[in-house]
């Protein structure tokens, strides 16, 4: 092996890498706040919605789920304006992201509604539990449990996808890398570094998700 | 600029091939490598298990595109040079091993713990017993798993247009730049993609239900 490493500038490049992980960051959040809103929307359409509503509902969960990330974000970016409605790559990026975790998002929380059990709300009743008591305990608490870990989990793809983002020159870390790369280039360098920066904030988000799971969501053990 | 004109669409639609060609290399490749590191996975030996968990978390917790970008550049600091096709079909088999591997693994882990006792008191040794016991009913349990995730796979495939490997979303960037028609252009190649990936995820969820009232 007769290649010699120089990671000088890209370590020189860091307040930028830092910048992109806070944009990449930034980006993931709002787009899963976002994206859970719609996909709560959905969910109740899908649930109790009339029929047309739900056939349009399901179209668009398979559409999603059956179309490449980086087609739906060139169809948002590349194709919109030509419909007359102009983004900005940032708001793209972030538009992309929506609509994508909000069809993957529709049947997590659909599995949520579903698995809360009439029958347990009538024990609450009947127990004197009061109505907060009855959504706190027997509604919310059960429903969180059960789709916490398809929820997180969703998180940290949608965490990973939002590098398809730099597609459109986004202004997030995977646009920063090819920025960098250009520059100086260290390709392999930069990626490499790069790519542990997303590792890491995996590594981050599985551990503190598995640590909330352990304090708060706790099964009571039989 | 020149107008959109039917060459053009055959053009796309020809390209296609090369994102089931691609989705083909990376499967087998990906199911070589899958059926490695699930058995290392579920193995009795702690250092076997490690290095296949590890490889696994890699893999998970690191966007697709990046996988792509080190299977382009890695083999360079040996000084062998890769094309795009090589780089792509590389770069997404590794994946697959390691999505795979883990669907794998858990099928193999949910064959009743009765089943292993009862090989291994019949006397068979590890090769057998896999081959002969615990695999035909890993299978079934890891077709529909699989199927979807080959439907991971067919999508990922559109990030090797990003490291320069021409298949169907490459193919209509390159005709979008010339057109510039991108809703009509990227509209039809998400049909495109949707035409190949709807009927596998159909497939799979049915089989999916099938398994689970089997399983009642």
């Amino acid at each position: 092996m007769s290649y010699e490493f120089d990671f000088a500038d890209v370590f020189a490049a860091w307040p930028e890498l830092l910048q992109g992980l806070v944009n990449s960051l930034v980006l993931s959040a709002l787009a899963m706040a976002i994206g859970m809103v719609v996909a709560l929307a959905g969910a109740l359409g899908t649930t109790s919605g009339p029929k047309p509503l739900r056939w349009a509902i399901h179209g668009y969960i398979e559409l999603i789920r059956n179309t490449p990330f980086l087609v739906q974000i060139f169809l948002i970016f590349f194709g919109l304006p030509a419909l007359g409605m102009r983004l900005s790559s940032n708001t793209a990026a972030l538009l992309a992201l929506v609509v994508n975790v909000g069809a993957y998002g529709i049947e997590i929380i659909r599995a949520g509604i579903e698995s809360i059990q009439k029958g347990q709300i009538e024990a609450g009743r009947s127990l004197g539990l009061r109505p907060l008591q009855i959504f706190r305990l027997i509604i919310l608490k059960p429903a969180i449990q059960a789709i916490y870990p398809s929820l997180t989990s969703q998180f940290i793809l949608l965490m990973l996808n939002s590098s398809v983002c730099s597609a459109i020159a986004a202004n997030e870390l995977t646009a920063v890398a090819g920025d960098i790369q250009s520059r100086t280039f260290r390709s392999f360098e930069v990626y490499f570094i790069v790519t542990c920066m997303y590792f890491g904030m995996s590594v981050f988000f599985w551990t503190m998700f598995a640590a909330i799971e352990r304090t708060f969501l706790r099964k009571p053990t039989r | 600029m020149r107008q959109l004109g039917p060459n053009d669409i055959i053009f796309i639609l020809a390209a296609v091939r090369w994102t089931l060609v691609l989705s083909l290399a990376a499967f087998l490749g990906g199911a070589i490598g899958g059926v490695l590191v699930a058995l290392a996975r579920t193995s009795e030996f702690r250092w076997l298990r490690l290095p296949a968990t590890g490889y696994i978390k890699i893999f998970q917790g690191t966007p697709l595109l990046m996988q792509l970008f080190l299977a382009f550049f890695v083999p360079g600091l040996f000084g062998w040079s890769v094309n795009p096709w090589t780089a792509a079909a590389l770069g997404l088999s590794l994946h697959a091993s390691a999505f795979l591997g883990e669907i794998w693994r858990g099928a193999i882990e949910n064959v009743p713990r009765g089943q292993w006792e009862a090989a291994t008191s019949l006397g068979l040794r590890y090769a057998p017993k896999m081959a002969l016991v615990i695999a035909p009913q890993a299978v079934r349990i890891a077709i529909p798993p699989t199927i979807g995730f080959l439907v991971q796979l067919i999508k990922g495939t559109s990030l090797a247009s990003i490291i320069g490997f021409v298949e169907l979303t490459r193919a209509a960037q390159v005709i979008n730049n010339a057109t510039f028609r991108p809703f009509t252009i990227f509209a039809l190649v998400a049909l495109v993609y949707f035409l190949v990936c709807w009927p596998l995820s159909a497939y799979s969820k049915r089989m999916e239900r099938k398994l689970l009232v089997a399983s009642r």
